[in-house]
């Protein structure tokens, strides 16, 4: 939902300029005292924490400044399409006052929030508040030359042109015009400009780099210890399954090889069984590649991967897809598994009637959701497969959400960051 | 009966060349990738091509779309697909012209020749050879979901079974070891059930058992 600047045709400047004006004017209105407020809460509560006030305060005022902080990431968001990344460290759940607050002065992200105030009452609130005065000053020249110049009958002064009668009121509104015309465009950018300016001052720095290099080095052990436990699991199901029938089947053979003269019947016997063990041997390998790389999706990619899945499932499914092109093939593996087991959770516990399984790709992120009517109540907790899923994702910063009230439906959401090629 | 065989690894293509030619087929042409197929279909107009899913270059489902493609060419051209894996998916894309012709099996059931070569003569015959497995998945799929086969008793749903694998009345009957009468009197009694349209084409049999299995989806 950013401000609209591409349409084209007349009138649009005028609304986009508007918009920008009004947004704004709004935004300055609500900043400056938010920001003189949230500074002075602050810089009392911590001053008040020696003599043991500021202990009890200090989590509530900036928890409040953090919510005003991020009210503003919204907004920048939305209004703006400048997206500004939040990087608050969890507090323990149950931390007391002592702890938190401490715990909050310990990130630096609380320091950045305080950092920001001062700027944003001043720069902040002038670059907000400048969209509407670009608009409102044309605005004045030409209400002065409408009859607004009456009001002052010792002179005015609109930018350089002294209004002191009528034909100069005129001239007024002429240079308001030009003005107009000069700075139709001006307001959005100056009020992407403010956003742009809190995106400066709010955006993680050096702690949250350090912050994103332990998020990584942990998904990166996950990955790892994930796959050497798959490639043990491969090597364990080829000895145990596929190696050992294929090693029976060749000792059956040199039975029959003794056998054809002596007991052709016999022979016949252990033949029957030779090729059993050969049938037992190959479906055994399908699995095997089914679990490692389902075939569907090298052959055809996760859309139809997704739909051959529903196909399989033991109740009705709907699938939609909007892929216009195939991911890498470690991100379609990934999204397909996690996919397989959100839906063999459902299966099994959910109780549910009908599946709907929704796969898309947008703004650089492949979407999916996976619907039941079932009985709901899921939760990601330790031993759950949704936990396995979560660690699943973020190996490529993947995330997973559930949305699983009692009584139900339950809606499992993830979303990978990738491109489509 | 003239054979287009296509199959990229040389050891298979070399049997199956070997059984096919045992059991009196011509082989007009044994290629090993997906172009050639295709003109390879298109030049020597065979009786039936035998096909595997994965071909050269791509690796991916070549073979079926080559097959699909000289389908929609030459409507009802015969084409048994092989595959190491059987899906829904693309027993369905078979299917679904409706002109019959097609089989889809995994390789696994070149093993008993009898079987696979009955099922090459079928689909050259416009017929369809599905596999068991494609079968099974939907029978137990709409079982545990719907009702209507809940009322088939268990000798019916086995009678479903074979007829949905494409298979004549005189066949299901020989497999089972009952009269081909019998075997008339449980399709009429699987029809009446499903609220099906009898009919005695082995191929729009499949077609509506299949039709029949989509529904409620």
């Amino acid at each position: 939902m950013s401000i609209e600047t591409q349409h084209s045709g007349g009138g649009t400047w005028a609304r986009t300029s508007g918009l920008a004006a009004v947004r704004g004017f709004g935004l300055a209105l609500v900043a400056l005292p938010g920001a003189v407020l949230c500074l002075v809460l602050s810089l009392v509560s911590i001053a008040l924490i020696p003599i043991g006030v500021g202990i009890v305060t200090t989590p509530w005022v900036l928890t409040g400044v953090r919510a005003f902080a991020d009210w503003r990431r919204v907004v920048a968001a939305e209004w703006g399409g400048v997206r500004i990344a939040s990087a608050y460290r969890p507090l323990p759940a149950n931390a007391n006052p002592w702890g938190r607050t401490f715990g909050m002065l310990g990130d630096p992200a609380t320091w950045r929030d305080l950092r920001w105030l001062p700027v944003d009452m001043t720069a902040g609130f002038l670059t907000a508040l400048l969209p509407a005065v670009l608009l409102l000053y044309p605005v004045e020249g030409l209400a002065l030359a409408a009859g607004l110049w009456r009001a002052f009958p010792d002179g005015y002064w609109y930018a350089f042109v002294p209004v002191t009668g009528q034909a100069s009121a005129f001239g007024a509104g002429a240079l308001a015009l030009v003005l107009l015309l000069l700075f139709r465009l001006l307001p959005a950018p100056v009020l992407r400009a403010h956003f742009r300016l809190t995106r400066a001052l709010l955006t993680p720095s050096q702690g949250e780099l350090a912050e994103r290099v332990r998020v990584l080095t942990e998904t990166r052990q996950d990955a790892v210890d994930t796959s050497a436990a798959e490639l043990r699991r491969i090597e364990r199901d080829l000895h145990d399954g596929a190696q050992a029938r294929l090693v029976a089947m060749g000792m059956d053979l040199g039975t029959i090889e003794l056998l054809l003269d002596k007991d052709p019947q016999k022979a016949k016997e252990l033949l029957a069984q030779a090729r059993k063990s050969s049938v037992d041997a190959l479906a055994e390998l399908r699995d095997l590649v089914r679990g490692i790389h389902p075939p569907v999706l090298a052959e055809r990619g996760l859309g139809d991967a997704v739909r051959a899945l529903a196909l399989r499932l033991p109740l009705p499914a709907e699938v939609t897809v909007e892929l216009p092109g195939r991911a890498d093939a470690p991100v379609e593996s990934a999204a397909y598994f996690a996919v397989s087991e959100v839906l063999t959770n459902a299966v099994k516990h959910a109780d549910a009637q009908r599946l709907w399984i929704d796969l898309h790709h947008k703004d650089g992120t492949l979407r999916i959701s996976v619907t039941d009517d079932g009985k709901g109540g899921a939760v990601i907790g330790a031993g759950s497969g949704l936990a396995g899923v979560e660690r699943r994702l973020g190996t490529f910063d993947g995330v997973l959400a559930v949305s699983s009230p009692a009584g139900g439906p339950t809606m499992v959401t993830m979303e990978i960051p990738c491109a489509l090629s | 009966m003239r054979v287009v065989l296509a199959e990229d690894l040389f050891l298979l293509r070399d049997g199956l060349v070997r059984l096919l030619e045992a059991h009196d087929f011509e082989i007009a042409a044994a290629v090993e990738s997906g172009p050639e197929l295709t003109r390879a279909l298109a030049e020597l107009e065979p009786d039936v091509a035998v096909v595997d899913v994965r071909l050269p270059p791509t690796h991916t489902d070549e073979g079926l779309q080559c097959a699909l493609t000289a389908r929609r060419a030459r409507p009802g051209l015969p084409v048994l697909v092989l595959s190491q894996h059987v899906e829904q998916l693309y027993a369905r894309e078979l299917l679904a012209d409706g002109t019959g012709g097609v089989g889809y099996l995994l390789k696994d059931r070149v093993f008993d020749a009898a079987q696979f070569v009955d099922a090459v003569h079928r689909v050259a015959a416009g017929g369809t050879a599905m596999d068991p497995q494609v079968i099974q998945q939907l029978l137990t799929r709409r079982a545990a979901a719907d009702q209507p086969l809940g009322r088939l008793t268990p000798r019916e749903l086995e009678v479903l079974e074979l007829m949905a694998q494409g298979r004549s009345n005189a066949a299901i009957a020989g497999q089972l070891v009952v009269t081909e009468r019998a075997i008339a009197k449980h399709t009429s009694n699987i029809f009446a059930k499903l609220d099906l349209e009898v009919s005695d084409d082995d191929n729009r049999r499949v077609l509506a058992v299949l039709a029949y299995l989509d529904q409620g989806r």
